[in-house]
């Protein structure tokens, strides 16, 4: 039922949550799992500016997969990442829809609600537009 | 291959570069008035500028998708030029500052930008956002509650109104409720109309009404290098950030050509010069632009919008505009340079705030990143030139062998002499550079003087593991003759 699961990370405790219940979907249907993190334009900015080159961007970005990398790894089951660039919501859709996932997993950014209100929910995008079942690990 | 590329340049998105071009026209007019307004010069200078460099580097810019206009770095630098010379010397100082760019890209020197670190970047734009910043307050000496209202409404409208729809530019909406706010309350408050004239005609060519003299050059020449440099810098690190944006390339010696013609255009048709500007580039990449198309729409139609509307441009009042330019040097300053201060390294923490320091202190943008790029430089000297000598003692006390481990030049000579012991009761002394790497004369002459002064103290002394570099240099200068032998 739960062949392909893309796990939407940014490196947070969030994240790591989710991480642990797609592991656990994928455990049971054997699944294969894809973890992408988007690099949300406004991060670019400040990933540019805040490193001393290129190589350390993308070191500094490899890093944040790495907790969630070395936790499925563990569990031996089959997966790859990627890492994605423009606005978080529509590019996770989009990459869900295309490539056809049986499901999304991704944490919820736990934000308040002035923070939600002035910044929106990625997660609550992408509940609404993926067309296939989306887990919103709290 | 080549025609293949340059098609998915121009219109591999038309739909998307449209759109965004429209919103990024929308959002350049407030800016390219106000930059105008910190310059001394008529709005129209700013917008001519804004139309010519938008529509040139769409055909000759190195980075699809960016955006380049009138920009406020580019604006504090020309103040004092035209305070005391004029309009006419602003415009002859632009063409030059293209002409210097050019020279940049054709001899490739857009490669030098990899000796700014990033520290000096970070603290140029947070200088030029508090530096846009103060330039707006200004406009509220004199003023009364109305004023700061009617800010305080730009402000609120900009940053809630998305929240309602992202489909209209909350700038845009802003602008338009203050406008009518003033003009149906007939509230008698200052417009940018007050600021200088707007005509609304298409810019003309003109050879900038200057004499043609060695001392006309001598004025402009020190502004058009600080243009042409600062101009560079912040299109270079724009172009940086949007090939991040996009995860795409582009070619930087081609931009810094492309800047210069852009600029020597802009100087021809009475607009003063211009550069990349972050802030217009993401939101063209956030609408959706990434061709040269976005930045070719955004040109033209700013023209459209002015040609067309020019006579209700004039009664934006200068509350609208202050409000807009607050919410950009807010969005400009990198907030979390701030909050990861006391995590980066000490050193790049000085260059930074010394930057920011120099560049308010100065008003002079380049300052900054020179007095920045110098002090980072004399930071990374003192770095690496700390040496580590080991000893250990051989021969049952006979000998002592020193390893030596790090860069022998100028600055760290000195340290490194003081680490050896020539009273030592040894009979002699191996110096192992495996680890090591000979610079400079000055590397050779501290040899030189660490073999003369054991050999004084009757001690034996030997040199081993030069590497071939070094080698290479003592042949070339001449020195220690026991190494040489080695």
């Amino acid at each position: 039922m739960f062949k392909k699961i893309l796990l939407a990370t940014d490196g947070s405790e969030h994240s790591l949550r989710a991480a642990k219940y797609a592991v656990e979907i994928g455990e049971k249907f054997n699944s294969a799992i894809e973890v992408v993190y988007v690099v949300s334009i406004e991060t670019s900015k400040s990933d540019v500016l805040g490193a001393a080159s290129d190589f350390e961007i993308e070191k500094k970005r490899r890093d944040k997969l790495k907790s969630v990398k070395e936790l499925i790894k563990e569990s031996g089951l089959d997966y790859k990442t990627h890492i994605l660039h423009g606005e978080p919501g529509p590019v996770i859709v989009d990459y869900a829809n295309k490539n056809k996932f049986d499901c999304v997993v991704l944490g919820s950014r736990g934000l308040n609600k002035l923070q939600t209100f002035i910044l929106g929910s990625v997660s609550h995008k992408i509940a609404k537009r993926a067309e296939c079942p989306v887990l919103i690990v709290k | 291959m080549r025609t293949e590329q340059l098609r998915q340049e121009w219109f591999g998105n038309v739909k998307g570069d449209i759109l965004a071009g429209i919103v990024v026209a929308l959002a350049l007019i407030p800016e390219a008035i106000a930059f105008s307004i910190i310059a001394g010069v008529d709005p129209m200078v700013g917008l001519y500028a804004s139309f010519c460099i938008a529509v040139v580097i769409a055909f000759v810019g190195g980075r699809p998708g960016m955006i380049s206009a009138a920009t406020g770095a580019m604006a504090m630098l020309m103040i004092n030029l035209v305070a005391e010379h004029g309009l006419e010397y602003l415009l002859a100082a632009t063409i030059l500052t293209g002409i210097i760019q050019i020279i940049f890209g054709v001899f490739k020197l857009a490669n030098l930008i990899k000796f700014v670190p990033r520290s000096v970047m970070v603290g140029f734009v947070n200088a030029l956002a508090i530096v846009i910043f103060t330039s707006q307050l200004v406009h509220f000496v004199g003023e009364t509650w109305v004023m700061y209202a009617l800010v305080g409404l730009t402000l609120a409208i900009i940053y809630l109104f998305p929240r309602i729809t992202k489909a209209v530019p909350s700038t845009l909406v802003a602008i338009i409720v203050v406008t009518l706010i003033a003009i149906f309350g007939d509230l008698g408050i200052r417009t940018v109309g007050d600021m200088g004239s707007l005509t609304q005609e298409l810019p003309v060519f003109l050879i900038p009404s200057i004499p043609f003299s060695l001392e006309t050059l001598m004025i402009i020449f020190p502004y058009s290098l600080s243009l042409a440099i600062v101009g560079l810098l912040e299109s270079l690190l724009t172009s940086n950030i949007v090939d991040d944006m996009t995860d795409t390339e582009s070619n930087k010696n081609r931009e810094a050509r492309g800047q210069g013609i852009a600029n020597i255009v802009s100087g021809f048709f009475g607009g003063m010069a211009g550069c990349a500007m972050i802030g217009q580039s993401v939101i063209n990449v956030k609408s959706g632009g990434r061709g040269r198309l976005s930045t070719l729409v955004a040109g033209v139609f700013l023209m459209v919008l002015i040609v067309a509307l020019g006579g209700l441009v004039v009664q934006i009042p200068m509350a609208a505009l202050v409000g807009v330019m607050i919410m950009v040097s807010i969005s400009t300053f990198e907030w979390k340079s701030l909050t990861t201060l006391h995590k980066i390294p000490l050193t790049d923490a000085i260059v930074m705030v010394v930057t920011v320091g120099i560049v308010l202190v100065t008003n002079d943008l380049s300052k900054g990143v020179l007095a920045g790029v110098l002090l980072s430089a004399i930071f990374f000297a003192a770095k690496i030139s700390k040496v580590k000598v080991t000893e250990e003692l051989e021969m049952r006390g006979q000998k002592r062998i020193y390893r030596v481990e790090g860069q022998l030049f100028f600055a760290s000579v000195n340290d490194f002499v003081e680490k050896f012991n020539f009273t030592d009761s040894v009979k002699q002394v191996e110096i192992d550079l495996t680890e090591a790497h000979l610079w400079d004369d000055s590397a050779i002459g501290a040899l030189d003087k660490i073999e003369m002064k054991f050999e004084q103290n009757g001690i034996r002394i030997q040199f081993t593991g030069l590497n071939m570099e070094s080698k290479q240099l003592i042949n070339r200068i001449g020195g220690i003759t026991k190494a040489s032998g080695n």
